[in-house]
This record gives C-alpha cells, sequence and structure tokens, in this order.
C-alpha cells in the first residue's frame, strides 16, 4: 500500500507538534480555524463600536488629540435629539427614503412583468434598462446635474416641452420644492433596474403549472395576478425593499454630487449632515452620539421588517 | 603659480559646496490649492531648485476640496507637505495644535522682518494669537475679493442711452453696493449681441465657503462686526445688527434679482465661467485670478475693466490670499525654511509678482510704478487697504460651516428672514465657543 500525500505530510511532521495536535479536541481545532475570522471581525467591527459607544458621551474631537477629552454623559444625545435642525435632517431622509422606494417598486415590479413576457428583444431591453444601476454613483450625480441645468439641460427642455413653459423658468436642484424630487429621480432611475431584478427572479420562480390550474379553474388574469402572482412576488419584494431602504437611509454620495445637500439643507440627508459633523466640524463624540443614533433606527426597523419578511415567507 | 593655485582653491570650494548641496538636497513637497497663481509659483519655483539644489514638488488640491483635504493631512500629522500654503483661517489651528512651526527664531536669525510685509497680510496670514508677534507663516499671496466687469458693454454708447433713460445715471463702474445692484438689475435679462444676458456672478456654494466669502463682501461693507469687543466673544448686537441684516437682505436680493438661471451653488470656477462665457456683466471674484482674466483672448484686455468692492457705509472687502508655513510634522524642516528665506527676498517677490502672484512685500507694493503694472494693482492696493477675514478660531471649520448653513438656507433656499437667520447664527457660534470653553 503506497502512502498517500497526507501521510507522507504526517510522517514529516515533528513529533513535537505531531503530539500536540493529536492532543487537541474537535473544538479546540475548530476555535482554531474561526479564531483568526473572529478576531478580524472584532478588530475592525465589532471594537469600533463599542469605541464609537464611549465615544458618543464625551467631547472628544478627532483633531485635537492633546486636548482634554471630558465625560459628557448623555449631553451630546439630548443636543442630538432637540435640535430642530437635525429633525428636518430627518424629515428630508425620511422623504427620499418613502418616494424611492415607492416609485422603484412600482416601476420595478411593472417592468419585470413586462420583461417576464417573452418577446422579441426581450434581453437587449433587460441589458438595457440594467445598464444605470452599473454606474458610479458620482458619475450619475455629476451628468445629471448637467441635465437639470436650467439652460442647457435636457431634463428641462423634455419638461419644458410637455408643460409648454420656457426650459429655463424652473430648476430642479435650486428650488426648495423641486430639489428634494429632483433627487428621488435620480436615484429612482438608477436603481429602479435593481428591484426589477429582484422581482424577476421572483417571477421566474413561480412555477407553470399554478398558472396553468387557475386557468383551468378559469380565473381571470386580473384574479390569477392578485392571487398567484402578487403573493408570490411578495417575499422577493420585500426583500428588495429592505435592500433599497438600508441603501437608502445611509445615501450620500450620489446626493452629495447632486446637490450638495442644498438649496439651504433642503435635501441635506441625516447621513450627510453626519459627514459634516464628524469630517468637517470634527465633533467626533457628538457625532459618535449621531451615527449611534441612526444606528439604532436602521437597526430597529430592519428587524422588524425581517420579522415580517419571515412571517410572509412562511406563510 | 599663483593663478593655478586660485583656480584649484576655487574648483575645491565649488565640489565643496556642490558636495555640501547633493548631501543636503531633498525632496520638498509644496501644498496649496489649484489655481492660476499655483502654475506661477511652479514656474518661480524653478530658480530656487537651481539655486539650492532641492527638488521642489507639489500637491495642489482643487478649491473645493482643498481645506478638507489638508486639514486632514494636518489633523493626522501627515508628511505629505513639507510647507503648506494655508488659508489665513487656519492660522489659530495650524498655531494652537502644533501643525505649523513657529518661525520668529527663524526670522530673527534670517534677517526677515515683518515690517518689509504689508501690515494687513501680516496680521491676517501670519500671527496668532491676531496681533500678536507671533509668527506661524510669512504672506505668500495677498488677495482679496474684487470685481469686473465688462467694460465694452458699459462703454457702449447704446447701452449708455439705455441706463441713463432707465436710471437718470451715467453707466460707470457701481461706487456703492445698491448701484451694483442698480446696474446687475438694468442688464437682467437684457437683449446684448442677440443674446440674453444677466446682471452678476457672485458666490451662493454650499459645501465649502462660497456664500460666506461673497455675502461678506456686503456685510463688511455696511459695516459688520463679529464681535462688539475684538477678542470678547460678544456677539448679540454686532453679528445681527440692524446694518448686518440689511446687507444680508442686500445680498439675497441681488442673488434672487440679477444672477443667470440655476445659479445656486456658484463658487470661483462658476463666477470665471458666467463672465468668460458672456452670461455676466459683472462678476466677484479673487484678485487672484484677475491676471488671467486680463489675458483671456476672449473676454481680457479691453473687453473687462475692475473695480474694488463697492462701499455702502465703510470701504471693506473681504480677504483672501494665504502665507506660506513650514509643517511641523515634515522631516524636511531646514530646507522648508530655506525655501521660505528664499521666496521672502525682495528680487523673488518682484518676479513672484510679475508672474502673476500677489506679493505682500512692501518693495513691491510700494514700488515705483506698481499702480500702473496691469490694471487690476491699484484696486488691489486699495482692496488691501481696507480687508476683513472672518474668523481665524482654531475652531474656525465649525464657525464657517454654520454661516455657511445659515446664509445659504435664507439666501439661497429662501427660508426665514435675515434676522432669523443672524440670530440663529449667534446661537450656532455661541455653541462652539462654549464648546472652546471661551464663553
Amino acid at each position: 500500500m503506497t502512502d498517500t500525500a497526507i501521510d507522507k505530510i504526517a510522517q514529516r511532521t515533528p513529533t513535537r507538534v505531531a503530539r500536540k495536535v493529536r492532543g487537541l479536541s474537535d473544538r479546540a481545532i475548530a476555535w482554531l480555524f474561526v479564531g483568526p475570522t473572529i478576531f478580524l471581525l472584532l478588530a475592525i467591527n465589532i471594537f469600533p463600536l463599542i469605541w464609537t459607544v464611549y465615544l458618543s458621551f464625551t467631547n472628544f474631537r478627532a483633531n485635537r488629540p492633546n486636548r482634554e477629552v471630558e465625560w459628557v454623559g448623555l449631553r451630546n444625545y439630548e443636543r442630538i435629539l432637540t435640535d430642530s435642525d437635525i429633525w428636518l435632517n430627518m424629515q428630508a431622509t425620511a422623504h427620499f427614503l418613502f418616494w424611492t422606494i415607492v416609485f422603484q417598486v412600482l416601476i420595478g415590479f411593472a417592468l419585470a412583468y413586462l420583461i417576464n413576457k417573452k418577446f422579441r428583444g426581450n434581453d437587449l431591453w433587460t441589458t438595457i434598462i440594467v445598464l444605470p444601476m452599473m454606474l458610479s454613483p458620482a458619475v450619475v450625480g455629476n451628468f445629471w446635474t448637467f441635465l437639470y441645468q436650467p439652460q442647457i439641460g435636457l431634463f428641462n427642455y423634455i419638461i419644458a416641452f410637455f408643460i409648454g413653459a420656457d426650459p429655463s423658468s424652473f430648476e430642479m436642484i435650486g428650488s426648495v420644492t423641486l430639489a428634494p424630487w429632483s433627487i428621488v429621480i435620480v436615484d429612482t432611475w438608477m436603481w429602479t433596474p435593481f428591484v426589477m431584478l429582484i422581482c424577476l427572479a421572483g417571477l421566474r420562480s413561480i412555477p407553470d403549472y399554478i398558472y396553468e390550474a387557475a386557468e383551468i379553474d378559469r380565473a381571470s388574469k386580473w384574479r390569477q395576478f392578485w392571487t398567484i402572482t402578487v403573493p408570490m412576488v411578495l417575499p422577493f419584494l420585500m426583500l428588495a425593499v429592505l435592500f433599497r431602504g438600508i441603501e437608502n437611509f445611509k445615501m450620500f454620495d450620489l446626493v452629495v454630487q447632486l446637490t450638495g445637500g442644498g438649496p439651504g439643507s433642503i435635501t441635506e440627508l441625516a447621513s450627510i449632515n453626519l459627514k459634516r459633523e464628524a469630517f468637517e466640524k470634527w465633533r467626533t463624540g457628538y457625532s459618535s452620539a449621531y451615527a449611534i443614533i441612526l444606528f439604532v433606527t436602521v437597526f430597529g426597523l430592519a428587524s422588524i421588517y425581517v420579522k415580517a419578511l419571515n412571517k410572509v415567507k412562511e406563510r | 603659480m599663483i593663478k593655478r593655485a586660485l583656480l584649484m582653491a576655487t574648483a575645491m570650494s565649488t565640489a565643496g559646496l556642490m558636495g555640501a548641496n547633493a548631501a543636503q538636497a531633498e525632496d520638498l513637497t509644496l501644498c496649496w490649492a489649484a489655481w492660476d497663481p499655483a502654475n506661477a509659483l511652479v514656474e518661480l519655483s524653478k530658480e530656487f531648485e537651481a539655486e539650492s539644489g532641492h527638488t521642489m514638488n507639489f500637491e495642489f488640491v482643487p478649491w473645493p476640496n482643498f481645506a478638507d483635504r489638508m486639514l486632514n493631512e494636518l489633523n493626522s500629522g501627515g508628511k505629505l507637505c513639507d510647507l503648506l500654503i494655508g488659508d489665513s483661517q487656519w492660522i489659530g489651528g495650524g498655531a494652537e495644535n502644533g501643525h505649523y512651526v513657529k518661525l520668529n527664531d527663524f526670522f530673527e536669525a534670517e534677517g526677515i522682518s515683518m515690517d518689509d510685509f504689508a501690515p494687513a497680510t501680516v496680521y491676517a496670514y501670519s500671527t496668532w494669537p491676531k496681533g500678536t508677534p507671533n509668527y506661524y507663516a510669512l504672506p505668500a499671496m495677498g488677495d482679496a475679493n474684487g470685481w469686473f466687469y465688462r467694460k465694452d458693454w458699459f462703454e457702449n454708447e447704446e447701452i449708455r442711452a439705455a441706463y441713463m433713460e432707465e436710471t437718470g445715471q451715467e453707466l460707470r463702474e457701481p461706487e456703492t453696493q445698491m448701484e451694483l445692484m442698480q446696474i446687475a438689475k438694468f442688464f437682467q435679462e437684457r437683449e446684448i449681441d442677440g443674446q440674453t444676458r444677466y446682471g452678476v456672478s457672485i458666490f451662493t456654494e454650499r459645501g465649502s465657503e462660497g456664500i460666506t466669502m461673497g455675502a461678506t463682501g456686503a456685510l463688511y461693507a455696511w459695516g459688520f462686526k463679529y464681535e462688539n469687543e475684538p477678542g470678547s466673544y460678544d456677539m448679540e448686537g454686532a453679528v445681527n445688527s440692524p446694518e448686518a441684516v440689511e446687507a444680508l437682505e442686500f445680498y439675497k436680493e441681488l442673488y434672487q434679482c440679477c444672477t443667470p438661471p440655476g445659479y445656486t451653488d456658484a463658487y470661483m470656477e462658476q463666477s470665471l465661467d458666467a463672465f468668460k462665457s458672456g452670461q455676466v456683466a459683472m462678476a466677484m471674484n479673487w484678485f487672484a485670478f484677475f491676471p488671467g482674466l486680463y489675458a483671456d483672448p476672449n473676454t481680457g484686455g479691453d473687453t473687462i475693466d475692475f473695480f474694488v468692492n463697492p462701499p455702502q457705509n465703510v470701504a471693506a472687502s473681504t480677504l483672501g490670499g494665504q502665507g506660506i508655513s513650514v509643517v511641523a510634522y515634515s522631516d524636511k524642516q531646514d530646507a522648508a525654511l530655506e525655501y521660505i528665506k528664499w521666496f521672502a527676498q525682495p528680487d523673488v517677490q518682484a518676479k513672484w509678482w510679475e508672474l502673476g502672484g500677489y506679493s505682500a512685500h512692501n518693495s513691491v507694493l510700494q514700488g515705483d510704478g506698481f499702480e500702473e503694472s496691469a490694471p487690476f494693482a491699484g484696486d488691489f492696493l486699495v482692496a488691501m487697504d481696507g480687508v476683513q477675514d472672518f474668523w481665524q478660531e482654531p475652531a474656525y471649520a465649525e464657525l464657517l460651516l454654520a454661516m455657511q448653513k445659515r446664509l445659504h438656507d435664507y439666501i439661497v433656499a429662501d427660508q426665514g428672514t435675515a434676522q432669523e437667520a443672524l440670530d440663529k447664527l449667534i446661537e450656532d457660534w455661541t455653541e462652539v465657543f462654549e464648546d472652546e470653553g471661551k464663553l
């Protein structure tokens, strides 16, 4: 019987080491393998989180490392939660979050429904529709600022053509009323394909025989849609909402490129304000408290949502 | 024989010097904003390289990211920059946080006197605490916010007649802020050479410092003060004085009445673009850009002229410009100091002005024929006589961002009143100074 490669390595292993390894339990070996990963996780995820919690109770500033750090208790939290400007940022975030999700779900599902029907050029259209989500948010933000430009922007010309107004008579990103919608439009343009793809996966997972059975039962297309398609796609749709919700709650790059949070602070989402506090004003303690509040909010909402999602799946 | 010995001695001493230079030759990095004067400095520094044997590298960052990038570099103790031409407002933080090398001993040892530089620039760019003889920078680039306009339109007889008919006055360089608005209104949406033109391009940018630098041009002209008594941090009644409210209302009206469409987030670059593309009759910008504007083949030369920020209650301009500092984290401080010594020389300063930099050296500013050396040189001198700067406190970034927000909310987003904006600004600033332990 010839020795295998493992046997050869085992034979070459020094006796002392071999004895030590033989002495390890399965549990210990498992820890040996998992240990480095856990250590890394602790180092780059858990420790910063705990450190952030600690900093949130101090007046620490990262740009003044030599300044004495004072324990300020809940003062940072109190300031944030009683600051009317921060609540305006939260309102702007909620507006952005709500409407982007509504539009992306409706349009994404509609597109997926259409794409799911077999027609000529189906694959080509799918590729074209998916293109925006492949672009960099910074690029998208930049070129939409040109599209929105009141004097030369294509968007204004198209809208002006339909409503019969002068293209330079309105400003999308400069107007207090239109700016919040301008960021919703761009995000919807960019990320609807993502929702569409998830919905498409859901639609294609519905077995044909269910529709065939419904046909035999003489169920109308409308009834088939509401009793078969929607319930079976719903878990996928909810997953898409979860992904987009979390992403848009921390939306930064696209909006910074488009409006920079302006005009004034009309489109200053929570994440933009947080960045200003943390890395422009360098209020590290204050911004840590702000980050913790945002984290708890998104974690709490996401947990409730995931529970709801699981219930839908179980049905 | 003597000749041979002399030749040998010369050769040996030259070799020795070269050897010494070669041994100490350093790769220096100078950090600044990416703009026209930076290119002039690259040209100027070639002489330093030839004289010293050091190599100069440059790190130029576009203005909108300049403060972020450089302050992060300083705060992290980075060694990227050996020399930094930092904004005047950074001097407090640079000094108190130990980012900049204090230059007093060096100036004394090398015979560099601050009396040789324009007092306003020494005060603004070099000293901390303000006005004390503690120097952290050498005035490198004098600058202020000024104005330029389409001279060809102002001299056009048809346009002049139309202006006279509309206002009953001669069309001329505005002598007050209100006159500036009157002219801007006249040009707004006026057809000239078959195109629609607009009144002014002003600063409205939200992200960095734009709208503050623009609006303070009006605020200072109305007599705005940051404190009732310098150093007291007592702002109530100064920051929100009736004059300040009036000035802010003026700037908002100027924005609303007379800027091109979509002009909601404009700073230096957008102002230059609006003027060069022939959209506006007048524009505000830093004097640093004026040499480039004058040299522009389309809108420069005879078609452009310049004027100082017009007074309203007082003559005053917003200060720009920077001093050059040695970064405390640099390992090449000796070579960096050598650069400053070289840069402080009157002949180098004269060449700096020739190349397009704004020297703050008295030998240049008070030299014969300075005022005639460029069409904007006289205006520059006038402007520098009345410059005012933003807070230069270590917490300057917080103070600035608060003002950016309050001004943009009021002027561009049309939220609240000028009085409310300034009252809120005092609240913000008070909070900052309380955190700083100054109140």
